[in-house]
């Protein structure tokens, strides 16, 4: 839906948001589109900017420089009141002396607005989220999943077109995290509110997202859709960031080939030439493995298995080989393949790197 | 639709609550200035004024009957008869030279003519009520120049602070308060902490009670403990002779009295520091198998050190700025705070009170200031894992905790009985059958029962006025967003008046307040001053404990708030004001039993319309009726004990009906 929706005018327009803390400048020239009905997660390590980016948004920390463009309306440097979102913090903030009926009221009841009306709203609210007969109690009295979702349905009263989470679940035990992933996903599929989540899970951001923005020290690494970052990681920070990767030192050779070791693999297309050194990058479950010397062609060697540990749903080798000179590989094997190819720790074997997995990031050092 | 360039700052726009809220802190920020910051800048300035008879600047014909003499300069006449040396010529503001006291053959019947002009514009003389400026002659009879008076010439300096160290009865007063204030902390402070031990580390009974009763002296004033040793110990004292020939009118009588009214202040902090030092610290202690005495000095003592250095300096700084209890009891014995008032009520040297004060903020502000480094140091210790301390019986030892803290009691009980006996007895040490005529104030001077429901309605308006800006304020500065450089203010200005000794404040009242340019001199003499007065002079432990209500509210409810578009207020009235309604109530408690016992900031400022109790009983005292004195003593301690019941039980019900939530 991404592909059809980028060509119309986008539902959120941030171009060159940059924040300072005094001298420090928590976020460098963001720009970032986001359109209707849409599920962002900002995903980056500790200290990167997300939630700073999102209190820009909400206009509760507003930027130094730069414009914010909601539903067309450049809501730059209006108060957070002016705006239009609804916000759920990692500490759900509920007022503790409110019952949870109260609390989800909270930003219906205006002046001369009929009780039952609202009355009707929470209850219709509670539903949504699971909990119809928690109205009465005080927060205090409900787990942390449930409160999480009171927040959430406060957030989301008065319907508001944004909906902003900062860290919403890590609060949560893993299991209560797991569930309320896909509560929150339904939900926002549901009512289609252009949702911005915050996370540094990368799982919780593979899941949820439609498309996730990679953060790393207040610039925008990479924005697309999960398997576009996980597949196709634009810097060696993303592709390190985001799943397992081995990384190993290499050498362009072409703008898609590289020298590791006495071999020369064919990669991916990147933008560097002959003899810029690099990273070399695959991820440990892309790498093949045969026992039969048939096979032959690019990016295919005799290999060794160095060790190897049983993770559960497959095998985890470390292999080396004479091509790869010091460099060793890391190897996920299915369980699948390796009882095909009855896997044994020192077996000797062939080894296939595929080109449409290896990515070389020319300039780049080990991380 | 205009874009703003990604080069350009953007400037928020400030919403509706930011304008509400930034007036707030404005309004309680300029309240903050004018009632601390501007009186206390008078007041310095007061103190660096020095005014001096100038007597270059005069000059004098005299015509006995044969024409007019030659101008002779007034310098000139007093040096050829020696009346005046250069030191008799300083003076304060209000010094007036009567010109004839240098005409020795001078005679109001005289048939001599004299002219009087002033040389230059800097100086004025005046005949009777009448200023005289200008270099032009005036010319006066005999009898009319008997009423001509030089005044004195306003320079700025240190002469005052000259004339302060040059004078061995002045500045004596520093080392007598050091003194006392120093014997007075060492004696309160290992009291206290014996005291607060037995609480914490004993297993005895009635511990329930002994907190209360340990608490009774911040119920009364300071000087309600001078009274009870004057029936104890005075001249015609009940057991004068355990004195031993020595007086309890002096430094004796000082310490008593002091350790009496600082007591409670030491024990609530070194209680705290004691019951915040972890448990599990004994238990490995114990078993080290270390001896009893070996766990006091390697783990207790450590563990209470910052609150007792900072109970040693709250209470150092109770004893050096109070002015009640040495009025009362002691003497002939100067301290600082005495001075002050004999300097501005006895001799009407203002410049020389506000010399004193200067002095006397000193030490006060430098045990506020270590005060407030070692308080930081222990909230840094509070550890969230800390396991409290459950103690086990011991025979001996617990008995003989319960002995002291009977003992204790016994004092503290002592004191209140007396002067409650006092106050029934009907002529001491004379008739001593029970009546109530001691209870007749509006017999005496002092203003009467007018003086008791002065001070109620008083206490009334502090408690409800203080805790509305007190409370506003604090939750401005902690919660309103951006704004660095006015909340830094704001925090300096709210923490300023726990340095300021009440005499200090009062005085630099007079100096701001009572100057007639002073577009709110109006309310100087009225109950408006008082209140204003009162709420600042507690202001800051009313302000310390709304901050640490406040912050543990999360601090997104106000982001929260203004999402959902709902205007700040809404959010204070619903939220923060319920949830910290304890806070609310524990600083309009502390506030009203202030202004009932408070007498240092007011004695300069009351009026005779508006007469207070504690005020009452110092002026009683003074004019001898010193029963009375007592009687209205414990008219200000039932007032006190009336409403500490009354918060204790409000509290109870509002924890129960409003606060349910707390409870799971
Ligand atoms: N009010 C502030 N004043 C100064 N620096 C700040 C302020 N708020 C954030 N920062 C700094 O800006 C940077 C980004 O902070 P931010 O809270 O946005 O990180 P984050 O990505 O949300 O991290 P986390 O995952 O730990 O929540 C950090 O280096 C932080 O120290
Ligand atoms: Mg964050």
């Amino acid at each position: 839906m991404n592909n059809q929706q980028a060509k119309a005018e986008p539902f959120l327009k941030v171009r060159g948001l940059t924040k300072m803390f005094g001298n420090f400048t928590a976020l460098k020239h963001l720009d970032l589109d986001v359109s209707e009905s849409e599920f962002v997660c900002f995903l980056g390590p500790s200290g990167c900017g997300k939630t700073t980016f999102l209190r820009a948004i909400a206009g509760l920390d507003i930027q130094t420089k730069g414009s914010i463009i909601q539903a067309g309306k450049d809501i730059s440097a209006l108060p957070p009141a002016e705006r239009d979102f609804g916000i759920v913090f990692q500490s759900y903030a509920l007022f503790p002396n409110l019952t949870v009926r109260r609390n989800v009221a909270y930003g219906l009841e205006n002046e001369g607005k009929d009780k039952r009306a609202v009355n009707a709203r929470v209850d219709e609210l509670l539903k949504l989220v699971g909990l119809p007969d928690q109205a009465d109690k005080y927060p205090a009295q409900l787990s942390g999943g449930q409160q999480q979702r009171i927040a959430l349905a406060r957030a989301l009263a008065t319907s508001p077109g944004l909906l902003l989470l900062d860290e919403p679940l890590s609060a949560l035990d893993a299991k209560v995290r797991g569930y309320l992933r896909h509560q929150i996903k339904d939900l926002q599929e549901q009512l289609g509110v252009t949702t911005i989540m915050v996370t540094h899970d990368q799982e919780e951001a593979l899941t949820m997202a439609d498309r996730i923005v990679v953060m790393d020290n207040g610039i925008i690494e990479q924005v697309g859709t999960p398997t576009e970052i996980y597949r196709e990681p634009r810097t060696l920070f993303v592709a390190d960031f985001i799943g397992e990767m081995t990384q190993v030192e290499a050498v362009a050779t072409s703008s898609s080939s590289a020298q590791l070791g006495n071999i020369q693999l064919a990669t991916t297309q990147f933008d560097g030439d002959k003899g810029d050194a690099g990273v070399l990058t695959i991820r440990p479950e892309d790498i093949l493995v045969y026992t039969s010397k048939k096979k032959s062609g690019d990016n295919i060697f005799a290999a060794k298995i160095d060790e190897l540990e049983f993770l559960g749903s497959f095998w985890r080798a470390m292999i080396s080989s004479d091509k790869l000179g010091s460099s060793r590989l890391k190897a996920d094997i299915s369980i699948n393949v390796a009882r095909d190819i009855s896997l044994t720790d020192g077996m000797e074997l062939v080894v296939e790197l595929p080109q449409r997995s290896l990515r070389f990031y020319p300039g780049e050092k080990l991380l | 639709m205009t874009v703003i360039p990604a080069s350009e700052r953007v400037k928020p726009k400030l919403g509706r609550d930011d304008w509400v809220m930034r007036s707030f802190i404005a309004v309680i920020g300029v309240y903050l200035v004018v009632t601390l910051a501007f009186p206390l800048y008078a007041m310095l300035s007061k103190s660096l004024s020095t005014f001096q008879f100038d007597l270059t600047q005069f000059e004098l014909q005299i015509d006995k009957g044969d024409g007019w003499s030659d101008t002779i300069s007034v310098k000139q006449l007093n040096d050829k008869i020696g009346k005046y040396s250069s030191a008799e010529l300083n003076t304060s503001s209000d010094g007036r030279l009567p010109i004839v006291s240098m005409l020795p053959d001078f005679s109001f019947r005289g048939k001599t003519k004299y002219r009087l002009r002033n040389v230059g514009d800097k100086s004025f003389f005046i005949h009777g009520s009448e200023q005289i400026l200008g270099t032009k002659w005036h010319e006066y009879s005999s009898n009319e120049f008997r009423r001509v008076m030089l005044r004195p010439i306003k320079s700025i300096g240190f002469g005052n602070f000259i004339q302060y160290f040059s004078t061995p009865a002045l500045f004596n007063s520093i080392s007598n308060s050091l003194f006392i204030a120093f014997i007075s902390t060492i004696i309160t402070i290992s009291l206290a902490f014996t005291f607060s031990y037995a609480l914490a580390r004993s297993k005895m009974r009635g511990k329930g009670i002994f907190k209360i009763i340990a608490m009774m002296p911040i119920l009364v004033p300071s000087l309600l403990p001078g009274i009870a040793l004057v029936y104890l110990f005075g001249n015609q004292g009940m057991i004068k002779g355990l004195m031993g020939g020595y007086s309890i009118y002096g430094p004796i009588g000082i310490v008593i009295g002091s350790v009496f009214f600082t007591f409670p202040h030491a024990m609530i902090i070194i209680q705290t520091a004691l019951s915040i030092s972890d448990a599990r610290l004994y238990e490995a202690s114990d078993a080290l198998g270390a001896s009893k005495f070996k766990t006091f000095m390697t783990v207790t003592l450590p563990g209470a050190r910052y609150g007792l250095i900072s109970a040693a300096f709250v209470v150092f700084n109770l004893v050096i700025t109070d002015f009640g209890l040495p009025k009362v009891i002691g003497g002939q014995y100067n301290v600082l705070a005495v001075d002050i008032y004999k300097q501005v009520i006895g001799q009407q040297n203002f410049e020389m009170g506000a010399v004193v004060s200067v002095v006397l903020l000193i030490p006060a502000m430098f045990a506020f200031g270590v005060d407030r480094m070692v308080q930081a140091k222990q909230v840094a210790m509070l550890s969230a894992s800390s396991v409290p301390y459950q103690p086990k019986p011991n025979k001996r030892f617990d008995r003989t905790m319960l002995a002291y803290c009977l003992l204790i009691a016994g004092f503290i009980i002592t004191i209140i009985g007396v002067c409650q006996y006092a106050a029934l007895v009907k002529f001491w040490p004379y008739d001593l059958t029970f009546s109530l005529t001691n209870y007749d104030f509006d017999l005496m001077d002092g203003g009467g029962w007018g003086s008791f429901y002065n001070s109620l309605k008083l206490a009334i308006m502090v408690a409800i006025i203080g805790t509305v800006v007190v409370f506003t304020g604090a939750y401005m500065v902690e919660k309103v967003p951006g704004f660095g450089a006015g909340r830094t203010t704001f925090q300096f200005l709210a923490m300023l008046p726990m340095a300021i000794p009440g005499m200090v404040l009062g005085l630099a009242y007079i100096f701001f307040f009572n100057n007639p340019s002073n577009p709110v001199n109006f309310i100087y003499g009225t109950m408006a001053i008082l209140v204003v007065c009162t709420v600042t002079h507690f202001y800051t432990v009313s302000h310390l404990t709304a901050l640490t209500a406040l912050k543990q509210m999360d601090k997104e409810f106000e982001s929260v708030s203004a999402s959902l578009k709902q205007p700040f207020y809404k959010l204070f009235a619903r939220v923060t004001v319920p949830v910290c309604l304890p806070a609310i109530l524990d600083i309009s408690i502390y506030l009203f039993v202030n202004a009932m016992t408070t007498v240092s900031a007011l004695i300069f400022l009351y009026s005779p319309d508006t007469t207070l109790a504690s005020i009452a009983m110092l002026n009683m005292d003074d004019a001898g009726d010193i029963a009375p004195a007592a009687a209205m003593g414990m008219m200000i301690f039932y007032a006190n004990a009336t409403a500490r019941t009354l918060h204790a039980w409000a509290s109870k019900g509002i924890y129960k009906t409003t606060q349910a939530w707390r409870t799971r």
